[in-house]
C-alpha cells in the first residue's frame, strides 16, 4: 500500500519528481574501498535521487557491453536509487581509440563519457561527436585543457597567490568549453558540458545556446555554494558573511576537487545560469574517497567531493536568498537531467523534502563510504523525509524502509 | 581575512593579585620613605667600599628590573665618595629561573648587558628584595656563564627572610620580618617614578 | 605582551605586537650568543625534533644551534636515509613524532600545508621551516629584525623584493613580517614569476609590483633579493638565466640607485653571478651574514616562546605576580 503523498504535502513538505543525478561515482568495480554499487545507490536514495548516472572511469573501464550489463545488474541488485550506466567514449579511457559506442548504447549505455579525463584529440573528440549521433545518446565532456592546468591544485587566484599552491587558472575550463562548442556545432553531435564552474564557461554556453547548438551543461552544488576560500579555511558558503566562528583550518584535502572550487563572482554566474535556463542541470560529481586518498599533504590528495546527500541543502541554501527561483533548481535536478538523457521521469518516482530541517553533517550520518565533504562538522538546512519508487516507499524520515516495513503499519 | 584558527589560549586578564581574595582585607604600610631608601643606598656604597678596598677589581651587576636601577645608584655613590667608575652591568635572570616549564608562560625576556669581562674580579650582585634566594641562585648561574668572578657578593634593598635556598645577603638596606602571604612592594624613581617601599599584609579577621 | 600562540606555521594573522614581541626577545638572544658561554638553560628537559623532509643544511643547523644555546635536546629526522625517503606518509611520520614525545617540532616540507597537517595531529609545538611554496615564518621575522636593525623603525620604508616570488615561501613571508612593521613592498621580477593575481591588481595591502627592477631600485631604503632556480628556465618561464641576470640581476649599478647606505639582504643560499652579483654579495651594504646569525636568534626567541607552553594546561598563562618572588 503506497503512502499517501497528499498528506505529506499538507505536513508542509514539498513534494516533487524524484531527483536524477547525471554524474556520480559508484566506485565499483576497482575501488570498493571508496564506495560501492550498493553503498553509492543507498546514498543517492538519502539525497533524493531516485536515479543516478554511473561515470565509467572505474577499473576495468566499463567500455564493453559485457561490462555495461554487468553494472546493470548489480544496480538492480543493490536495493537503492536506479542506476544507469555511461560508458567511456574511448577504450580504457585512454583517449586513443572510439569505443563501440553503438554496441553499448544498445547495451543500456545511456551516454557516453571518459569523464576524470579530457578526449585530448580534438579529432578523436570530433569523430567521437559525429559516430554518437547514430546512437541518440549525449557525449559528455570533463572540459579541462591538462597543460594549462597542469600540477594546479586549486582555482589560480588571489588565494592560491597567498597559499603558495598551483593553480588551474579558468582559462583552462574556458579553452576547452569553447573548443567542445565549435566541434559540436561542426559535428551536429549533441554535447553535454559537465560540472562548469566559472563565469566564463557559462557565458560561453550562453551564446553558443542562443546560435542554437546543440549544447547542454550542468554544475555541481558545490560549486554553486563554496569558493576558493574554503581551501584557506573558510566554511562560510558564498551567501554567507565571512565570520571567525565560520574558520576551519585552511589546506584541507576535503576541498580538493576537479574543477576546484572557484571565486565568488563564478559562483554567482553559476546561480545566474541556472536561473535564467544556461544550466541545464545540477549533476553532485559525487566522488567518495576512502580516508587513506585524502587524509595527505593537500596537493597529494586525490580530487573529489562526496556530494549525493548534501546536495539538496547545498542548492536550497542560494534559493533561499533568492538568487534562483526553487522552481528553477527542481527542473534542474529533475526534468533538465532527463531532457539532457533524453528521457522520461519516471511517474512513481517522487520525494518529499522538508526545506527547513536541519541536521549535522557526520561521517556517521552519511551513508556513502565517502566521508570527504568540506562540510562535515556543519549544520545545513533542507533534508529528504521521504522517498517512493514506482509507488513503494524506499525511505521514511532518515531511514531506509522496504514496501514491506511499510505496509506493516 | 584571517584564515586559519589561530591556536591561542584564552587570554588571562588580571594579575595575579592576591587583594582579590575574598574575604581578606588588606592593609599597607611604608616600610621606607624616600629619605629612607637614599640613606639605605648610600650606606649600602659606603659598606661595600669598606669591605673591598681594592676598587680596581670591583664590579656591581644589578638584576632586572629595579636592581639594576639600584646598581646605578650605588655605582654613581662610590663615584661621588670615591672619584672612581666601578664597573656597571645589569643582568636579566628570566632564562634561568627554576619555574619556567610550571608557570605555563613565557615571560618576557630582557638583554643582559656586561660591558666588561667578570673574570677575577669582585662582582656584587644588587636586588631591591632577597626574599626565598631563588632569583640569586639564578642570577649566580647566569653571572657564571660570562667568565669566573674572583668572588660575588649581595647588596639587597630589603632582606624579608623566608630563605628556601642557602643564600644570605653581604649588605642590606634593611631587615624587614615578613609573613611569607605578604607582598613587599619597592618603589623606584627611575621605574615607578617615587622612592618608597611598602609592604601589603592580609589582616585576619 | 602576553605569548598566547601555540605554533608558528605563518605570520599573516600576526598582529604588530607579536612581531615586535618576537623581535624585543631577539635582541636579548642576540646577547647571550655574545657571551663567553653561548648557551642558557631555559629549554633544559625539552626535546626539540627538526623534520626536514625537504634537504636543507642552513636552516637546519640554524635550528639546532637555537635549540642547542638554549639547553634543549635535538632529534633529527632528516629526509636522507629516512623512511620519508622510503615513502613513508606524512601520516605515519606524525605518529612516529608523537610517539618520540617531542615539546617542539620543526619541519621543512616541500608541500605547502604539510605543517598545519602535523599541528593538527599533535600534542607538541610546530615551527615551520618552510612549506613548499607558502611560508618560511622564520626568515621572515629574521628578515624583519634585521632591517629594523638597521633602518630603524620600517615605517613608511620602501622594500624591494626581488626575483622568483611565485614559487618564493620567503617572499609571501617577508611580506607578512614587514608590511604589519609598516614597510611599503615592491615586487619585482620577470611576470611569469610573480603569481597571476598579484600582477593583475589583486595585490596585499601595502605590497606593490613594478616589472622594471631600475624604476623600482630609485630611492628604495632596501632590497631583498630572491634565489632563482635553474629548472625555471626548463620549465618555460624563462628565456635564460643569462637575461634574467641581466634585467633582474642586482649589480653595483643598481645597487647605487637606492638610497645611500640602504642595505642588501638575501636568504641564502646564493646564485652568484645569477640574481646578485658577487660584488654586491660581499659589498658594504650586504647583511647577508648579519642575518644568519640573526636566524639562530630569532629561532631562539621562538623556541623559547613556544617552549613554555607546551603541557600547559588551556588558561594557564596567568601572568606574573607583580613582584617576582626574589
Amino acid at each position: 500500500m503506497s503512502v499517501d503523498r497528499r498528506a505529506l504535502e499538507a505536513k508542509g513538505y514539498l513534494v516533487v519528481p524524484g531527483f536524477i543525478d547525471l554524474h556520480a561515482h559508484l566506485r565499483e568495480p576497482g575501488f570498493e574501498d571508496s564506495e560501492t554499487i550498493a553503498t553509492g545507490a543507498k546514498a543517492a536514495l538519502r539525497g533524493g535521487f531516485t536515479t543516478v548516472c554511473a561515470m565509467p572511469n572505474t577499473e576495468p573501464t566499463i567500455d564493453s557491453p559485457g561490462l555495461v550489463a554487468e553494472l546493470i545488474a548489480r544496480g538492480g541488485a543493490a536495493g537503492g536509487a536506479r542506476v544507469l550506466p555511461i560508458a567511456s567514449i574511448t577504450r580504457g579511457r585512454k583517449g586513443r581509440e572510439l569505443s563501440d559506442l553503438v554496441e553499448l548504447a544498445a547495451a543500456g549505455a545511456v551516454a557516453f563519457s571518459d569523464d576524470g579525463s579530457p578526449v585530448e584529440d580534438p579529432r578523436l573528440f570530433r569523430s567521437a561527436l559525429e559516430y554518437a549521433r547514430v546512437t541518440g545518446r549525449p557525449v559528455i565532456e570533463h572540459p579541462q585543457d591538462l597543460a594549462l592546468s597542469a600540477k594546479g591544485v586549486m582555482h589560480e587566484g588571489a588565494v592560491s597567490a597567498r597559499l603558495g599552491l598551483p593553480g588551474m587558472p579558468a582559462a583552462a575550463e574556458e579553452t576547452a568549453v569553447a573548443r567542445g562548442i565549435a566541434l559540436a556545432k561542426m559535428s551536429g553531435g549533441r554535447l553535454h558540458l559537465t560540472h562548469l564552474s566559472t563565469a566564463g564557461s557559462i557565458e560561453l554556453v550562453r551564446r553558443a545556446k542562443a546560435e542554437g547548438a546543440p549544447i547542454t551543461c550542468d554544475v555541481t552544488p558545490h560549486h554553486l555554494a563554496m569558493t576558493d576560500d574554503w581551501v584557506a579555511g573558510s566554511r562560510a558558503f558564498a551567501w554567507e558573511v565571512p565570520d571567525e566562528a565560520l574558520q576551519g583550518v585552511p589546506y584541507d584535502s576535503s576541498t580538493k576537487v576537479n574543477p576546484p572550487l572557484r571565486g565568488h563572482a563564478d559562483v554567482r554566474a553559476l546561480w545566474a545560469g541556472v536561473a535564467d535556463g544556461t544550466v541545464d542541470a545540477i549533476a553532485t560529481d559525487h566522488a567518495p574517497h576512502a580516508s587513506v586518498k585524502k587524509e595527505v599533504e593537500f596537493d597529494q590528495a586525490a580530487f573529489g567531493i562526496s556530494g549525493l546527500e548534501t546536495a539538496l541543502a547545498l542548492v536550497l541554501g542560494g534559493v533561499r536568498v533568492h538568487w534562483a527561483p526553487i522552481g528553477a533548481v527542481i527542473d534542474a535536478l529533475t526534468i533538465g537531467p532527463a531532457r539532457v538523457l533524453g528521457i522520461d521521469l519516471v511517474e512513481d518516482d517522487w520525494i518529499a523534502i522538508d526545506r527547513d530541517a536541519e541536521w549535522l553533517v557526520t561521517a556517521d550520518e552519511l551513508q556513502s563510504k565517502g566521508k570527504n565533504t568540506p562540510v562535515l562538522g556543519r549544520t545545513v538546512i533542507g533534508r529528504v523525509v521521504h522517498v517512493s519508487m514506482a509507488g513503494e516507499a524506499r525511505l521514511r524520515g532518515r531511514r531506509e524502509g522496504n514496501a514491506e516495513a511499510v505496509g506493516r503499519r | 581575512m584571517r584564515f586559519h584558527r589561530t591556536y591561542t589560549s584564552p587570554s588571562a586578564t588580571t594579575f595575579n593579585d592576591r587583594s582579590c581574595e575574598a574575604g581578606k582585607e588588606r592593609q599597607t604600610t611604608t616600610l621606607l620613605e624616600a629619605d629612607d631608601v637614599r640613606r639605605a643606598i648610600t650606606r649600602i656604597a659606603h659598606e661595600i667600599v669598606e669591605r673591598d678596598r681594592d676598587l680596581s677589581a670591583l664590579a656591581i651587576v644589578g638584576i632586572r628590573a629595579r636592581g639594576d636601577a639600584l646598581a646605578a645608584r650605588i655605582q654613581a655613590a662610590i663615584r661621588a665618595n670615591e672619584g672612581v667608575d666601578v664597573p656597571l652591568g645589569a643582568i636579566d635572570i628570566t632564562l634561568y629561573r627554576d619555574d619556567l616549564t610550571r608557570i605555563g608562560y613565557a615571560p618576557v625576556v630582557r638583554e643582559s648587558e656586561i660591558p666588561f669581562s667578570v673574570d677575577g674580579r669582585v662582582v656584587v650582585l644588587v636586588d631591591d628584595v632577597l626574599f626565598t634566594g631563588r632569583t640569586i641562585r639564578a642570577a649566580m648561574d647566569a653571572l657564571v656563564d660570562y667568565g669566573r668572578p674572583r668572588a660575588i657578593r649581595l647588596a639587597v634593598l630589603v632582606d624579608r627572610g623566608h630563605r628556601e635556598l642557602p643564600i644570605r645577603a653581604d649588605f642590606v638596606g634593611k631587615n624587614v620580618p615578613t609573613a611569607a602571604g605578604d607582598d613587599v612592594r619597592v618603589h623606584l624613581a627611575e621605574v615607578d617614578g617615587r622612592d618608597e617601599v611598602e609592604v601589603v599584609t592580609r589582616v585576619h579577621a | 605582551m602576553k605569548w598566547s600562540r601555540r605554533h608558528v606555521l605563518d605570520t599573516d594573522d600576526w598582529s604588530r605586537d607579536e612581531i615586535e614581541t618576537v623581535l624585543d626577545q631577539t635582541r636579548a638572544m642576540i646577547e647571550i650568543l655574545q657571551r663567553p658561554i653561548r648557551r642558557a638553560p631555559p629549554l633544559r628537559g625539552r626535546t626539540v625534533i627538526l623534520f626536514f623532509a625537504e634537504a636543507s643544511t642552513r636552516t637546519r643547523v640554524s635550528f639546532e644551534l637555537a635549540a642547542k644555546a638554549l639547553s634543549a635536546d635535538v632529534t633529527n629526522i632528516t629526509a636522507s636515509g629516512s623512511s620519508v625517503e622510503k615513502g613513508e606518509s606524512l601520516y605515519d611520520t606524525v605518529r612516529t613524532l608523537e610517539a618520540l614525545g617531542g615539546d617542539v617540532v620543526v619541519m621543512r616540507h616541500a608541500s605547502s600545508g604539510a605543517p598545519y597537517f602535523v599541528a593538527e595531529r599533535t600534542d607538541a609545538a610546530v615551527i615551520n621551516a618552510g612549506d613548499g611554496w607558502h611560508a618560511h615564518p622564520t626568515q621572515g621575522l629574521l628578515d624583519a629584525y634585521t632591517l629594523r636593525d638597521a633602518l630603524g623603525d620600517l615605517d613608511g620604508k620602501r622594500v624591494v623584493v626581488v626575483g622568483d616570488v611565485l614559487h618564493s615561501r620567503v617572499a609571501r613571508s617577508d611580506i607578512n613580517t614587514l608590511v604589519p612593521l609598516g614597510a611599503r613592498l615592491t615586487l619585482s621580477g620577470p611576470p611569469t614569476l610573480i603569481p597571476m593575481a598579484w600582477r593583475c591588481g589583486q595585490l596585499p595591502p601595502g605590497v606593490m609590483y613594478e616589472s622594471d627592477l631600475d624604476k623600482a631600485l630609485d630611492g628604495a631604503d632596501a632590497v631583498i633579493a630572491l634565489r632563482l632556480q635553474r629548472e625555471r628556465q626548463e620549465s618555460g618561464l624563462l628565456p635564460s638565466l643569462r637575461e634574467y641576470s641581466r634585467v633582474w640581476g642586482l649589480t653595483l649599478d643598481r645597487v647605487a640607485r637606492m638610497r645611500p647606505g640602504a642595505p642588501v639582504m638575501h636568504p641564502g643560499p646564493m646564485n652568484e653571478g645569477v640574481e646578485i652579483d658577487a660584488a654586491v654579495a660581499h659589498g658594504s651594504r650586504s647583511l647577508i651574514e648579519k642575518q644568519v646569525t640573526n636566524g639562530v636568534a630569532v629561532r631562539m626567541a621562538l623556541l623559547y616562546l613556544l617552549a613554555a607552553r607546551v603541557g600547559a594546561p588551556d588558561g594557564a598563562g596567568a601572568p606574573a605576580p607583580l613582584e617576582e618572588r626574589a
